[in-house]
This record gives structure tokens, sequence and C-alpha cells, in this order.
């Protein structure tokens, strides 16, 4: 474990030295001020529901993007070869690389709470969907980032990665769609694998440990194949 | 400290190496030597633990490459051919971060040791990426050095270096070598006989001499070598060639520069006699017949021409 965390501190190092973080996030953060402010504006209601809504969708997008760089730099450059004969597991590898994509997440979050605290000016809001909307919104964008990585787990070139993770992010959503498609038990599977549903119940404020589980999952089995993707790369 | 038996390893159709055998005793240099594709990377990465075999064993310091990767690992330290760096991190960084991964103890004065044994002190506080091809060189050897290793593997180390900074390197693993057993791999063949002390050859994935630099000279030194300048009008090289290669006692013969052709026979039969006798007679100009000691050049490319095994000491 605590090789993991070496990991992610060198990532995080790199990922504050490189221009893409701070470009995703001052888009990021500039595009939600913008949407925050027109929301407020014709809605005059004092939540973050839709703001939750509009951060889902572009997630879906940027996620990809912020993950890119995380394996197929390394095998890009060839450093994978150093982390590859140190004594490290590939799962600690591939964990480290992931926490350092959820901590700038995480971060970027943060700078969001200026939207809460506006809130907070303008009209007390119901704090209950608020907290529950950023537990439900931080995992989701976690989740996201493990498809990420996986996705960089499985080529050198960043590009092809952010797409296919774009690849991965919204074929996961627009499950949803295919799911209606099908009708009957089916549609009930193949919607409750499909993202959106997941991220209803946070924005209401319901935590729903359904949703908690399909977040983990989601994780889990993204982490867990980009470990395989790496145990791969060694025969090559 | 390392054995290797049966190695063998194959990417689909493709065989890199095939039933290697050997050995490598603790605080030796061994030297792998071979053309570029011969297999020593593919060889280099088993026992670093980074890649699994096919078939076959590898033990570094008394641990299965394949059932213990990672008690290999951490005794192992390794220089790949490209030097592979983060350019953006500092030296002292980049170094720090290699020592945490490695655990390795009372990190600061370990790195501080590592950086003035490598001359690397000054540049601590550089970005790699900013460092000479010299300078990188250094960091790729101070990472490998890092954890004190019982075992080295350096794959290619001066490739790229001007003639003052391989010369530099070379001494380092002299010195190191006091210290760590070292595999080094190189198509450099000098550098073999000056830093080496056995010679393990690879061409196409097998090994085909093991021994060391002198023993392998003497070996086929046993292994006359003759240069002969002859000038032979209206008649083609390749019919001169022939015609010497008949003389009773030859191996071979080559052409090594217009009108030089390099007779190789065995320490037993001296054709220099008769090589006279049969250029006079066709009325060719002898202009110089002389024996010359076989390089490791030579052994090297009659190893790699002949493709045949060479039974060793």
């Amino acid at each position: 474990m605590r090789n993991a965390w070496t990991i992610m501190r060198r990532e995080l190092m790199a990922y504050f030295v490189s221009p893409i973080a701070y470009v995703v996030t001052a888009l990021f953060l500039a595009l939600h001020g913008y949407m925050f402010s027109l929301i407020l504006f014709f809605s005059q209601e004092a939540t973050m529901r839709y703001l939750f809504g509009t951060m889902t969708t572009v997630l879906l997008f940027i996620a990809p993007v912020l993950a890119m760089r995380l394996l197929a730099e390394e095998y890009r450059s060839g450093t994978i070869e150093l982390l590859l004969t140190a004594p490290l597991r590939d799962w600690e590898l591939v964990l480290g690389k992931w926490l350092a994509s959820v901590v700038l997440w995480a971060v970027m979050l943060l700078f969001t709470l200026v939207y809460p605290y506006f809130l907070y000016l303008y009209g007390p809001p119901d704090w209950g969907p608020v907290v529950s909307g950023y537990v439900g919104i931080f995992l989701f964008g976690a989740a996201l980032l493990a498809l990420g990585t996986l996705a960089s787990a499985l080529t050198e070139n960043q590009i092809v990665a952010a797409i296919l993770g774009t690849v991965f992010t919204v074929g996961l959503w627009v499950l949803r769609g295919a799911g209606d498609l099908l009708g009957g038990t089916l549609s009930r599977v193949v919607n409750y694998i499909a993202l959106a549903d997941h991220t209803m119940d946070f924005t209401r404020g319901v935590v729903d440990t359904r949703d908690l589980l399909y977040f983990m999952s989601v994780m889990v089995l993204a982490l867990f194949l980009a470990t395989r993707a790496v145990e791969v790369r060694r025969m090559q | 400290m390392i054995e290797v038996m049966g190695l063998t390893k194959t990417y689909g159709p493709v065989v890199a190496i095939q039933d290697l055998n050997f050995r490598v005793e603790r605080g030796e240099i061994v030297g792998f030597l071979g053309p570029n594709g011969a297999g020593k990377t593919t060889t280099m990465r088993i026992l670093t633990g980074y890649m699994p075999p096919t078939r076959g064993r590898a033990l570094v310091a008394g641990f299965d490459v394949l059932q213990q990767p990672l008690e290999v690992r951490r005794r192992v330290g390794y220089m790949p051919e490209t030097v592979p760096l983060y350019p953006e991190m500092t030296v002292a960084d980049y170094l720090d971060f290699m020592a945490r991964l490695r655990g390795v103890p009372n990190r600061r004065e370990r790195i501080a040791a590592v950086m003035a044994r490598l001359g690397l002190t000054e540049r601590a506080e550089d970005r790699i990426g900013k460092l000479s091809k010299g300078y990188r060189q250094r960091v790729g050897l101070a990472q490998a050095i890092l954890h004190e290793p019982e075992v080295l593997i350096l794959d290619e180390p001066t490739i790229g270096l001007d003639p003052q900074q391989i010369i530099e390197v070379r001494q380092l693993i002299r010195q190191l070598g006091e210290r760590h057993t070292i595999i080094l791999s190189t198509h450099i063949l000098p550098e073999v006989s000056q830093v080496a002390d056995r010679v393990l050859i690879i061409n196409k994935g097998r090994l085909i001499a093991e021994d060391t630099p002198e023993g392998l000279t003497a070996l086929l030194a046993g292994g006359r070598r003759l240069e002969v300048e002859i000038e032979a009008p209206g008649v083609g090289e390749e019919e001169v060639r022939k015609v010497l290669a008949a003389v009773p006692g030859v191996q071979e013969v080559t052409l090594e520069a217009p009108q030089r052709y390099v007779v190789v026979a065995r320490e037993a039969d001296d054709p220099r006699p008769l090589l006279a006798k049969a250029i006079v007679e066709r009325g060719w100009r002898l202009f110089e017949l002389r024996t010359s000691a076989l390089s490791l050049e030579d052994i090297f490319l009659q190893l790699i021409t002949r493709e045949s095994g060479v039974e060793t000491a």
C-alpha cells in the first residue's frame, strides 16, 4: 500500500507541472460558473440539483482526458520499464495512478464549493441534497476516472486513451437508452448497468446504497481490468 | 548468484531466446555480447523480473524469477538501454521517488552518497529533461544502485556517450564490480574485453560461446590468422579466394580489403609455405604474408557468421 502512495504522490506532482490539469480545471470552473449563474437566474431556486446534472454530463468527457496520461505516458516514454522492474505490484501501480486523478478531481470539486456558498448568501438551500449531491458526484467522477485509467492502460497514445475512455464513459451512459428499448427484465438489468440512473438519487438528497455499490463495482472492475492490461504489457 | 537453465522466450511464433544455460557467480562482471536483436534485452528483462520466461528457469540471488518476481526485483538494479526518466522531475526528486519505491532506508543520506559517487551533486536541482545524455546516464545508474542491489543489470550502458564519457562509465562499472555482481550487454566489442571478467556471446537467441576474453582469443587462435596481400592481374578476387581456400590446412579465407585476404587455419597446420607456393606458381604477385593475432572482433564475426557452436573451455 505504501507503494501506491508513492506512485500517487509522484503523479500528483506531475499533474501540477503539466498544463492539462490547469486547463481542464479552469474550463470546468468557467463553464460551471456560467451554468450556475444562468440556472440560478432562471430557476430562482436555491438548489444545486441542475448544476450537478450539468456536471455529470461534462464529466463524461473530461474524466477520460484527466486520466489519459496515467499509464499511456509511462508506456510511451519507456519509464514503465523501471516501474515494472521495481518491487511494486501491478495493482499498486494502477491504484496509485487512479488515486492521483481522484485527488485532482476532489480539488476541482473543492473549488466549486463557492456555488453552495452563494446559495447560502442568497437564501439558505436545503443542505441535505447538497451534501449528498456532492458525495454522489464525487463517486461518479471517481468511477469515470477508473474507466479513464483502464483506457490509459490499454495504449501508449494519450489521444487514443482519451477517446477510448470516452467510449467507455459515454457507452455506459447511453446504455440507459438501450435498456428502455429492450423492455422487460432485460431492460432493468441493462438500465442498472447504465450510469444515468445512479446519479439521479444523489441529486435529490438520497444516498441509495445500491448506487454506492454500483459506483464501487465500476471502480473495482475497471481498476482490475487495468491491472490485467498492465500484466499483459509485461509479456511484450 | 544467477543461474539460467533452459531459458526460452517466444512471442507467438517469434523465438527471442532459446534454451539459454549459464551461470554468473557473485562478484563477477559478465558481458553479454551480440548483434542487435540477438536476445540480450529479452534475457535481461527476464532476469530483472520484468517478464516471465516461456520455458526454463532463472534464479537470481536464489529466487526464481517466475515464482518470486518481487524478491528478485528487490535485489536487482536495472538500467534499460533507453535510460527512461521523467524529464519534468529534478534529479533529487527523481532519486527520492525511486528510493521510496524501493524502500531505501535513510533516504536522504543514501541519495546524497549516490549522487556524490556519480558526480551528480551539483546537478541535484536540475530538471532531468535539461541534462546532457552523459548526465542522464549517470542518473540512470544512480537509480540502479540506490538500493544497494546484489545484482546490477545494465543494458548497453555506454550507448550514445562521447569517448570521454564512455571511459568514465567503464571505470565506474569496474568500481561497482567490486561490490556488485554485474551483467552488462553491449555490441561494442572493446567494452567487453576492457570491463568484463567473462563474455557470453549470443546470436539469434542462442548462446554460442562463453569464456573469458582471453580464453576465447586463445580458443580460436588455435586459430592461426594470416594476412596475405596479393595482386593477381586478370583474375577476379573470388577466384583468388577459392585458390587460397583450397590450400591444405586452410579453414577459411575472407576478403578484407582490395587485394588483402585473411586466411584462417588451425594452430597445428601452417599453410604459409603452400600458400606462398600456390600464389607464386600462378604468377601472382605476393606483397605480404604475415601472421596476426585473432582479435575479439574476428572471433565475434567468425562465430556470428558461422552460426555454429564452439566448444566451451
